[in-house]
């Protein structure tokens, strides 16, 4: 008994100096001064927000940004513990896949008030790049900082052994049924170690030297660098409505024959299979010389086009069903937390990511393309200025030919049901017409 | 672990003899002396567990507030056929990793006690446990890995196909456990070693004289006599092993499709990566019966409190 009570009485001790601790961070100094912490992922970016950062600081000398670089894979995890902990950052880069649950949860602030009091034209953005971080509230919780499109790179010279041209590159095709040229040229880039290509007599598919196309996973439910660039054109979308739609149409058959051409190219041999992706990058192998053509975002112009010994090509994604190209849309903003004690400082450091004096900075050093127009053709002009055209990218933004991002709730558990399915349709193990139960599932959540 | 056993009657009875004398005033000193322990004990076990235990029973997001939602969560748990498989998988990660663990480790103890001598090469043994276990992960997910792996380069040197070591779904969890088995075998020897010093030479001198094979010197002596200690190390690997999560976390989160998602995995899956902590806590007070019950019954069958020696 005696034993029980003392540690009654130990656990209420521990008990109340976690309660202490835990409000030992309250009083706020002024609210539009001091330092604010910044997050952002990309260790690219970094120099160019440190610019921005100390041009910032110039401008209102009471305020410094103090800036944090974290990996993807630590970033979401460190950031919820932030939120918890009350210790998140002012201000940090936001993805569209999870700012719906901050704003559910209350640890983001709309940012309406700010962008009427100082007038804000959302309409500098690109067009749709503002709209994406309005929530089902209605109100706005993210000023967009980039945006980023799907286009093929491809080893130029690999390309020029198999006599393709970069106006072939231009000008392919693509159809669920036979694939097109796009599945030609693919067929043809392929090489054997026997030296036969992949369209020739004697192709041994289960011994291949290099990969006519590369692949970097199954895509899990949004395919965003994999396969929605095809998907895409054959009028095929994620969800009912976007953003916020709240049922998904992995059951189309459109969508389905789409992802069972694309796992069949791992059957025929001219993609690798999905076990084989466990590891090294894409583009590593891509640099080893082991794939021709790798459907990328524009966020790895740099690593791509920053290989020693590797002449990369960029080329659009090809034309579909409906005659058109297609790419998935993506933009990232700046969010504030809703439990920062300086709102006004914060609030003015987000405005200032948002301007063009801060967006030409990033373009100027050509590794992102800003939301602002006009800072976006800078960022292109920079591209070639290092010699490298990235036309591809930007052309479809200015066609209209692109799609958002999928936004929606639940992305993360929608991910928890999609990526085994779509890992096992990729890698042969089941025909994509499994994915009708995956969706199912998936839309049971919304119910 | 056995020299405290043998030497526990004597011991017991000089100390006991005093202490009655003393009694109650003893509490304060010896409270003093257990609270660094308890403190520790409370604050990292007993709160999280009850509180954990309380979150299995609610709806929580970690940014919200908890809801009471009675066992929904274990019901939902009863018709996951996540859960299912992930029991499945951890089953099959810990029944390669702990035969072949002890096994090997019962060899390398042998090695130790009979053969290998020098401290040198006792200690090298150690070297695989003195790796965190991220690092010993990701040195194998390199060595292992199947487009620049230098493993798979041999293979291929050699006219063999190669093989995804982590990407295919029969390999996934058994390359996992070998890697964690070459990590800590050294280690588990150690402790098994240890026991084999404390089991008295002269049992083996008889042995001897009546002209017992080394065979059956093993299976009749050296067996039972270790037989508590290898009860304890049964018991603390197999607790580990069923916690795998650091190996399959940065290597094959989960996949490929679900041949790898452990319990530990799915739990951190469902709590950290889909914000759903009361049915992560649900899932973790599952693993935590099964623990506790694995344990018990490695307890009573192997009888691991008691010793032949006495």
């Amino acid at each position: 008994m005696n034993k029980k009570k003392a540690l009654g009485s130990l656990a209420a001790a521990a008990a109340a100096v976690l309660a202490l601790s835990a409000c030992g961070n309250g009083g706020s100094a002024e609210a539009g001064k001091g330092e604010i912490n910044y997050w952002l992922w990309d260790a690219n970016q970094l120099p160019a927000y440190k610019q921005c950062a100390d041009d910032f600081h110039k401008a209102n000398p009471d305020i410094t940004v103090k800036i944090t670089q974290r990996g993807w894979d630590d970033y979401w995890g460190t950031l919820t513990n932030g939120f918890v902990a009350g210790t998140a950052p002012d201000v940090f880069t936001d993805h569209l896949s999870k700012y719906p649950e901050f704003v559910k949860n209350k640890q983001i602030l709309a940012l309406d008030d700010a962008v009427k009091k100082d007038n804000i034209d959302t309409g500098s953005y690109n067009s749709g790049l503002a709209d994406l971080w309005v929530g089902q509230d209605g109100k706005r919780y993210g000023l967009p900082k980039d945006w980023d499109t799907i286009a093929l790179f491809y080893n130029t010279k690999l390309a020029a052994d198999a006599g393709v041209t970069p106006q072939q590159m231009a000008a392919l095709t693509w159809n669920p049924q036979d694939g097109g040229t796009y599945e030609k040229t693919i067929a043809h880039l392929t090489v054997g170690k026997n030296g036969k290509r992949g369209d020739e007599a004697g192709f041994d598919k289960n011994n291949v030297a290099v990969y006519g196309l590369g692949l970097n996973g199954s895509g899990s439910g949004q395919g965003q660098t994999e396969w929605s660039y095809l998907t895409g054109t054959t009028g095929w979308t994620h969800t009912d409505k976007n953003p916020w739609g709240t049922h998904f149409n992995y059951d189309d058959a459109k969508f389905q024959q789409s992802i069972d051409w694309f796992a069949g190219l791992a059957q025929k041999g001219y993609m690798p299979k999905l076990e084989t992706t466990v590891g090294a990058s894409m583009a590593d192998t891509f640099a080893a010389g082991k794939s021709v053509i790798n459907a990328n975002g524009s966020w790895m112009i740099g690593q791509y086009t920053g290989y020693k010994d590797v002449q990369v090509g960029i080329a659009p994604t090809p034309t579909g069903p409906d005659g058109k190209r297609s790419s998935m849309y993506n933009g990232l903003a700046d969010s504030i937390y809703a439990g920062t004690k300086k709102p006004e400082a914060a609030t003015k450091w987000v405005e200032y990511l948002g301007s063009a004096a801060c967006q030409d900075v990033v373009a100027a050093k050509a590794v992102v393309f800003p939301a602002i127009k006009s800072s976006a053709d800078k960022a292109v002009d920079a591209f070639k200025a290092k010699g490298v055209d990235v036309t591809p990218f930007s052309q479809q933004v200015k066609d209209g030919t692109t799609f958002l991002f999928p936004i929606a709730d639940k992305a993360a558990k929608v991910d928890g049901i999609m990526k085994p399915a779509m890992d096992a349709v990729v890698s042969g193990k089941a025909p994509a017409s499994s994915l009708t139960q995956a969706n199912d599932q998936v839309n049971a959540l919304f119910k | 672990m056995t020299t405290l056993t043998r030497n526990a009657s004597p011991a017991e009875h000089s100390v006991r003899r005093p202490l009655k004398r003393r009694g109650q005033s003893d509490l304060k000193i010896a409270l003093f002396f257990i609270a660094p322990a308890m403190i520790g004990f409370i604050v990292f076990y007993l709160v999280p567990t009850l509180r954990g235990i309380y979150l299995s029973f609610t709806e929580y997001n970690i940014l919200g507030d908890p809801t009471w939602i009675g066992t929904a969560n274990y019901e939902a748990i009863g018709k996951d056929p996540l859960f299912w498989n992930a029991l499945a998988v951890t089953t099959q990660y810990v029944l390669i990793n702990i035969v072949l663990q002890t096994a090997l480790a019962l060899g390398l103890a042998l090695l130790m006690h009979r053969v290998a001598k020098s401290t040198l090469i006792r200690g090298t043994l150690l070297l695989p446990y003195l790796m965190a276990n991220v690092i010993a992960a990701l040195l194998w997910f390199w060595l292992l890995d199947y487009q620049i792996g230098i493993v798979n380069y041999f293979i291929d040197a050699l006219g063999m196909p190669k093989v995804a070591f982590f990407g295919s779904e029969e390999w996934a969890i058994p390359t996992q456990a070998l890697i964690n088995t070459w990590r800590h075998m050294g280690y588990t020897a150690l402790l098994i070693f240890a026991g084999l010093q404390a089991i008295p030479h002269h049992v083996y001198e008889v042995a001897n004289l009546d002209g017992a094979s080394p065979w059956q010197t093993f299976r009749k002596i050296t067996l039972p006599l270790l037989r508590p200690v290898l009860a304890l190390v049964l018991i603390v690997t197999i607790i580990g092993s069923f916690q795998v999560f650091d190996t399959v976390a940065v290597t094959t989160q989960g996949g490929p499709v679900n041949a790898s998602r452990v319990l530990q995995f799915y739990i951190y899956q469902k709590a950290f990566t889909e914000s759903d902590f009361g049915y992560g806590s649900a899932l973790a007070v599952i693993l935590f019966v099964i623990l506790a019950l694995v344990a018990f019954i490695q307890m009573k069958f192997l009888k691991g409190n008691e010793s032949d020696l006495d």
